[in-house]
């Protein structure tokens, strides 16, 4: 009997275990649930919000979604690297590179109207997807700067082609001094030669 | 004409680097010279070794990282590493001891890492731990004070010992620390009188108690450079002090040693005022810094007095330096107009 | 808002008895005064961290406050304070007298701008500016000439029986902004936010930053101006309990003036010792009353109010003289210059003048440093002008301030954190700068630090500490503003799509809403055919055939009408189209003639409708049966209207008329249309392929001939293929 007992008495006392705190745990699961941000909506705040759809989407909420569903993250041109390498982040996956495919990394820019070429064919408004062109038919129509995603969608559709990208320019207020270059302490910034260049830079 | 084009500030104050850590050096000065004259001048050959070891690595490695060896040389971080190193070490070990002790300590610790900065180990202790658990025999061997056996190793016998194979045990005598540890049977007036090592001496072991006054010495000089902060020494000292006045025992047969002999004994002087202190490895806070010499005092109590080494302070050191991250973040400062100090984790609210 | 809520605080309507409020509290402050412990108000108290550069003072403080000869051309930037950038009230060529307002603020957090003296605009255009970035901004550009005419100006008199508003109005419009370095509008600052109680207002006579002597100098010689601006400022704060002046303890001379111009006031002139940033405004307050300005709050949130000697200057000449903020004493110092001293200058003097006035040698400057060495900032463009925060203008040798060395790596040895004055960890916040690790940087309460550059001046490996954090700073900050406008795009974007649903369904609802009324119509119209027929059914059999017989017979005529009303549709729009094309290809002036016709063309075209649908409303009587029958005949007008409404908008002449007659023409083809939809859209489809080729073949015409009308025909065509698209997806999905 000695055996039975000593097979039994281990294994009544981790399956008791497992047991209460397989309930233990159970229990937590539920009461103690956090409700976080579903994970589309965690995907479209990374997204950079041009609603561009280089990625092939109407908009960057429509990617967010076929991102959790499985699409791949690489796909959005305005969000570049960084806008990747967080979704690389938050979905625990691999940072690839951007798909060029879906264009390339561009300095940030607005629409700009030259209005006197303006014929006020609604075009454009009807293909801004944040609604940043004011105008009506055949009135000049012109581009709120501030709320203007650089998305370019209201390029293509110009008959008379008088919307131009302007890239941003930084003003006096924005400004800010750059990073410094890690100098001595990057490799390839810190050869000998670089470095003499760097005193005298300096 | 071009005008140079900086941001502020456009003075500094002339501290560099490499005078820190020349300071450092300097600060050495008494303690060395006191082991020189109890020792003998095992010690200068140790450091000697050491330190054109650590150069010849470091420089090896900075050429094959493909920098500028010169720049990285003339920071005198190596040469820090390779003096405490080679103080630390037993006098007229084998040449190949501080050898690999110094590749260990300027490679696998510092190098390894990326280099001055970036160590989380304090590189001297890490040669140091290497050594001892590679070569117990050889790193537990002191040579005794001349006092004690008439006079230390000759020139010759220097070279025999360390290049040669002459045996050193004709040497060595228990350190103060051993004496006390694996005293059984007699109270420590008693052992006081019985050993020569205390008898000779005046409060923790003949030698011994010279040398942690020189670090002290040296310490004290630091820290009126203002190189130092006192915060992790004094912490360090004063818990260690703290739990030998508990455990004293009122000097019983079973006493684990007074607080002198623990303050004045060992590495302790050495440890606490150039290894504590490494601001490398340790903690970045002045709050910090109090927990983290707390820590390491408590720690080399603990394995001095329970644990199968007879001192500890390089053990204590590393097992410490793993804790620093951890007590940074609970140990930030109150930042200027802020209600309380807040763990670093905890991030903003957006 | 919370201004707009002080300013109706002040109001005499909320608080009516706000002169009586002051007197009270005069009266209370006198006793308070006599029973206070004096020792305890002057206790000073240390702030942590701080560094002792070299304070090189010396150098400038030899020579009274002095002047140069006024340069020829001024250039004053419109925005040389915090907030709105002022707007020009002058034009090119416009004379402007000294002290005349040539740009006016710019909202409330605004200064206006005034002339420095008197002369011509002769440029308003982006012009170097004193600045970090080196960028470029807008001036005003005055060539003066030489006769330095003052304007009228009007000073406030008797400031103290004014209303507060008033005088704060008139700092307001004399430009004054604060003059210690970072240039805050100081009528902003004097009307605190919040309704904070002030009860101690600090005047900042510290001046902290090596070379710089501007402040000691002013307090000297004109200690008695500048506590007549204390004056000013307290009568402006309701009286503060407190009025404390500080000043570190190395400026001896400057301390007696002060003590002696304030003999006989209630103010406190306190000596403390000198330490590096002590001039903070930050540290000022902890030293002089123990309190610490909450993180991301104000000094007013803790009741005090700061400012600096010369700002305090500028108002006792804006309220006492009426003089606007047009010139300021610059510490003009370094080793490059044969005569180093304080000057007081008209602002817009360009440096390069200022320079040259002090014997600069060239060879051996190396960098202009507007402010001191430990905050000032390098400008490369030695024309950019002296402006309202310009408090020191530094040329030092190579050996003065010798060029950083290379930076080293970090080892955390914690000399920044011991030197930083707002107990920041600057090591870990130069790792994480470093690893652009934002939210690291905010637990580490970057935006706290203060950029007085302490950490990189002890710093033992060089680091440019400041720059990573000023980096750092802008980073956040750009990443903040993207962020919200992100966010701001997602909300357009999603209220853009809810609307277009939103229109989308509409237009549905209403096409149901037709469809049935269309139903009902004819249902209604069945049953009174119906009913005639019903009671035929009573009658006999022999008549019933008869009936029926008769009923063909009457069945047949519409049929017969309808075909002409068509006819006659049919020929009306083809005229339509004539007027049109030739309305598209006639000239502008042409015009006028044509729409007549055009219009008469589109009246016939309503008059054929209405036959149309009188005829059709005659088949429609016909049974049930035939009627539907009839419904393929039926179809085929409405598809053609549909076609000239297209026609009519592009040709860009549409009248109200024509356009209410299509209205009436679309909508009974609606109505219809519900009959067989399928057919109808084949129908809509074939006229539709044809029109487009129609189209293609005009256009292609237009294009040889070079038309001016190309790009309306190639609307017209697009639009036309739109809708075909349209019409043959429609066609696919019903297909289905």
């Amino acid at each position: 009997m000695d055996w039975l007992s000593e097979v039994s008495t281990p294994l009544l006392i981790l399956g008791g275990m497992a047991l209460v705190f397989g309930a233990l745990l159970g229990f937590a699961a539920v009461r103690f649930r956090v409700e976080g941000d579903p994970i589309v909506d965690q995907i479209d705040a990374i997204l950079p919000q041009t609603q561009c759809g280089q990625c092939g989407h109407p908009g960057c909420r429509p990617y967010a979604e076929a991102i959790a569903n499985g699409e791949a993250i690489n796909k959005c041109p305005p969000g570049g690297q960084a806008t990747i390498n967080e979704l690389a982040n938050l979905l625990d996956v691999e940072a690839v590179p951007l798909d060029a495919e879906h264009g390339e990394e561009d300095v940030k820019k607005v629409a700009f109207i030259r209005e006197a070429e303006c014929i006020g064919c609604t075009k454009c408004i009807q293909a801004c997807p944040v609604d940043a062109i004011v105008g009506a038919a055949k009135q000049m129509h012109t581009v709120i700067v501030d709320e203007c995603t650089g998305c370019d969608l209201c390029v293509e559709p110009c008959p008379v082609d008088c919307i131009d990208m302007v890239p941003v320019e930084t003003t006096l207020q924005e400004w800010h001094p750059n990073k410094p270059s890690d100098g001595i302490q990057l490799i390839a910034s810190d050869r000998p030669d670089l470095h003499a260049d760097d005193r005298s830079a300096a | 004409m071009s005008l140079m084009r900086v941001t502020s500030p456009h003075a500094h104050s002339g501290q560099s680097t490499a005078k820190v850590m020349l300071q450092v050096a300097a600060a050495t000065i008494p303690g060395v010279l006191a082991l020189v004259i109890f020792f003998g001048p095992g010690v200068l050959f140790n450091i000697a070794l050491c330190t054109g070891t650590a150069l010849v690595t470091e420089a090896a490695v900075m050429k094959l990282r493909g920098r500028p060896v010169g720049f990285y040389l003339k920071d005198y971080s190596a040469l820090v590493t390779a003096l405490l190193l080679g103080i630390a070490l037993p006098p007229y070990c084998p040449w190949w001891i501080p050898v690999i002790g110094s590749v260990s300590a300027i490679l696998l610790a510092k190098q390894l890492y990326g280099g001055m900065g970036y160590n989380p180990f304090n590189p001297a202790m890490v040669g140091y731990v290497v050594l001892l658990i590679s070569f117990p025999v050889e790193m537990t061997r002191w040579v005794a004070p001349a006092e004690l056996i008439h006079g230390t190793p000759g020139l010759g016998e220097t070279f025999s010992l360390i290049f040669g194979n002459m045996n050193v045990d004709g040497f060595t005598r228990a350190t103060p620390l051993e004496i006390v540890r694996h005293n059984q049977s007699t109270i420590l007036a008693q052992l006081y009188e019985m050993e020569p090592m205390f008898s000779k001496g005046n409060i923790a072991g003949v030698g011994w108690e010279m040398a942690n006054f020189g670090f002290l010495l040296g310490g004290l000089f630091l820290l009126f450079r203002r190189l130092i902060t006192w915060h992790a020494p004094l912490a360090m000292l004063a818990t260690l002090a703290l739990l030998s006045v508990v455990f004293y025992d009122g000097g019983s047969s079973l006493s684990e040693g007074s607080p002198l002999l623990h303050l004045f004994s060992g590495a302790t002087m050495l440890g606490a005022f150039f290894i504590v202190t490494d601001p490398v490895s340790g903690c970045t806070s002045n709050r910090g810094r109090l927990v983290f010499g707390a820590g390491v005092g408590l720690l080399v109590f603990v394995i001095r007095a329970w644990g199968a080494y007879p001192d500890a302070v390089a053990f204590a050191v590393l097992l410490m330096n793993f804790a620093a991250p951890f007590i940074d973040n609970y140990t930030l400062p109150r930042t200027y107009g802020h209600k309380a100090a807040r763990k670093a984790t905890d991030l903003e609210e957006q | 808002m919370s201004q707009l809520q002080e300013r109706n605080q002040r109001e005499p309507s909320d608080h009516p008895s706000a002169d009586e409020r002051r007197a009270t509290r005069q009266a209370h402050l006198i006793a308070s005064e006599k029973a206070r412990d004096l020792s305890r108000e002057l206790k000073v108290n240390d702030f942590h961290g701080g560094v002792h550069p070299p304070e090189n003072k010396h150098q400038s403080t030899g020579e009274p406050i002095g002047s140069i000869p006024l340069a020829e051309d001024l250039v004053v930037p419109l925005n040389q304070h915090i907030g709105g950038t002022a707007i020009p009230l002058v034009k090119l060529g416009d004379q402007v007298l000294k002290g005349q307002k040539i740009a006016e603020a710019d909202g409330l957090v605004s200064c206006p701008v005034h002339a420095p003296s008197s002369g011509k605009v002769v440029a308003i255009e982006p012009m170097a500016v004193p600045h970090p970035s080196g960028m470029v901004a807008d001036c005003i550009q005055i060539r003066t000439d030489g006769r330095d005419e003052w304007c009228a100006l009007t000073p406030v008199e008797d400031y103290a029986s004014r209303d507060i508003d008033d005088v704060l109005e008139k700092i307001r419009d004399c430009g004054i902004a604060g003059m210690g370095g970072a240039g805050f509008p100081t009528a902003v600052k004097l009307n605190p936010r919040g309704g904070a109680t002030i009860d101690t207002l600090i005047i900042n006579g510290t001046e902290c930053e090596p070379y710089i002597t501007a402040d000691d100098m002013l307090m000297r010689e004109h200690a008695s101006e500048i506590i007549g601006g204390v004056e000013i400022l307290a009568h402006l704060l309701d009286q503060p309990e407190r009025v404390l002046i500080g000043i570190e303890d190395n400026k001896p001379e400057a301390i007696a003036a002060m003590k002696q111009a304030a003999a006989g006031t209630r103010f406190h002139v306190v000596v403390f010792p000198t330490k590096y940033p002590s001039g903070g405004e930050k540290q000022l307050i902890e030293i002089l009353t123990g309190r610490e300005v909450p993180n991301e709050g104000l000094p007013a949130h803790v009741g005090i109010v700061c400012q600096n000697v010369g700002t305090a200057r500028a108002v006792f000449r804006a309220v006492a003289l009426g003089e606007p903020l047009i010139s300021r004493v610059t510490t003009v110092v370094g080793e490059s210059l044969g005569r180093q001293r304080n000057i007081e200058v008209p602002l817009g003097t360009p440096i390069h003048h200022i320079l040259e006035q002090h014997d600069i040698d060239r060879k051996r400057l190396q960098r202009i440093v507007i402010g001191g060495p430990m905050m000032g900032y390098t400008i490369e463009d030695d024309g950019a002008p002296v402006v309202k925060t310009t408090n020191c203008i530094l040329a030092p040798s190579k050996q003065e301030l010798p060029a950083p060395p290379p930076a080293q790596a970090c080892i955390r040895c914690g000399l920044c954190a011991e030197a930083c004055p707002a107990s920041l960890l600057p090591q870990q916040l130069y790792w994480y700068a470093r690893a652009e690790d934002r939210e690291k940087l905010q637990a580490y309460n970057l935006f706290d630090c203060i950029e007085c550059g302490a950490c990189s001046y002890v710093c033992p490996s060089s680091i440019p500490l400041v720059q990573y954090y000023r980096a750092a700073k802008g980073d956040i900050r750009e990443a903040r503003a993207e962020k919200e406008k992100a966010d701001r795009a997602r909300e357009r974007f999603e209220y853009r799509k809810l609307r277009l649903e939103k229109a989308e369904q509409e237009k549905e609802a209403k096409r149901l809403a037709r469809k049935k009324a269309a139903e009902e119509a004819r249902k209604k119209r069945e049953q009174e055919a119906n009913s005639p027929e019903a009671k035929a059914a009573k009658q006999e059999s022999d008549v019933v055939a008869a009936a029926l017989a008769r009923v063909k017979a009457k069945q047949a005529a519409p049929e017969q009408v309808l075909a002409r009303a068509q006819r006659s549709l049919t020929s009306a729009e083809h005229r339509v189209e004539r007027m049109q094309k030739k309305l598209a290809e006639a000239e502008e002036a042409q015009k006028a003639p044509l729409e007549a016709q055009l219009k008469t063309a589109e009246l016939k075209l309503k008059e054929a409708r209405e036959k149309l649908a009188d005829a059709e409303k005659q088949a429609a009587d016909a049974p049930a049966k035939s009627g539907q029958e009839d419904a393929g005949n039926v179809q085929k007008p409405p598809a053609q209207p549909s076609v000239t409404e297209d026609k009519l908008t592009v040709a860009g002449a549409s009248s109200s008329a024509a356009g209410a007659a299509i209205e009436k023409a679309k909508a009974a083809a609606a109505a219809r249309a519900s009959m067989a939809p399928e057919e109808k859209l084949a129908n809509e489809i074939e006229a539709l392929k044809k029109r487009v080729e129609k189209a293609e073949a005009r256009l292609a015409k237009a294009r040889s001939e070079d038309d001016p009308n190309t790009g309306a025909f190639e609307t017209a065509l697009e639009k036309m293929q739109d809708k075909l698209q349209e019409k043959l997806a429609a066609q696919q999905g019903s297909g289905k």
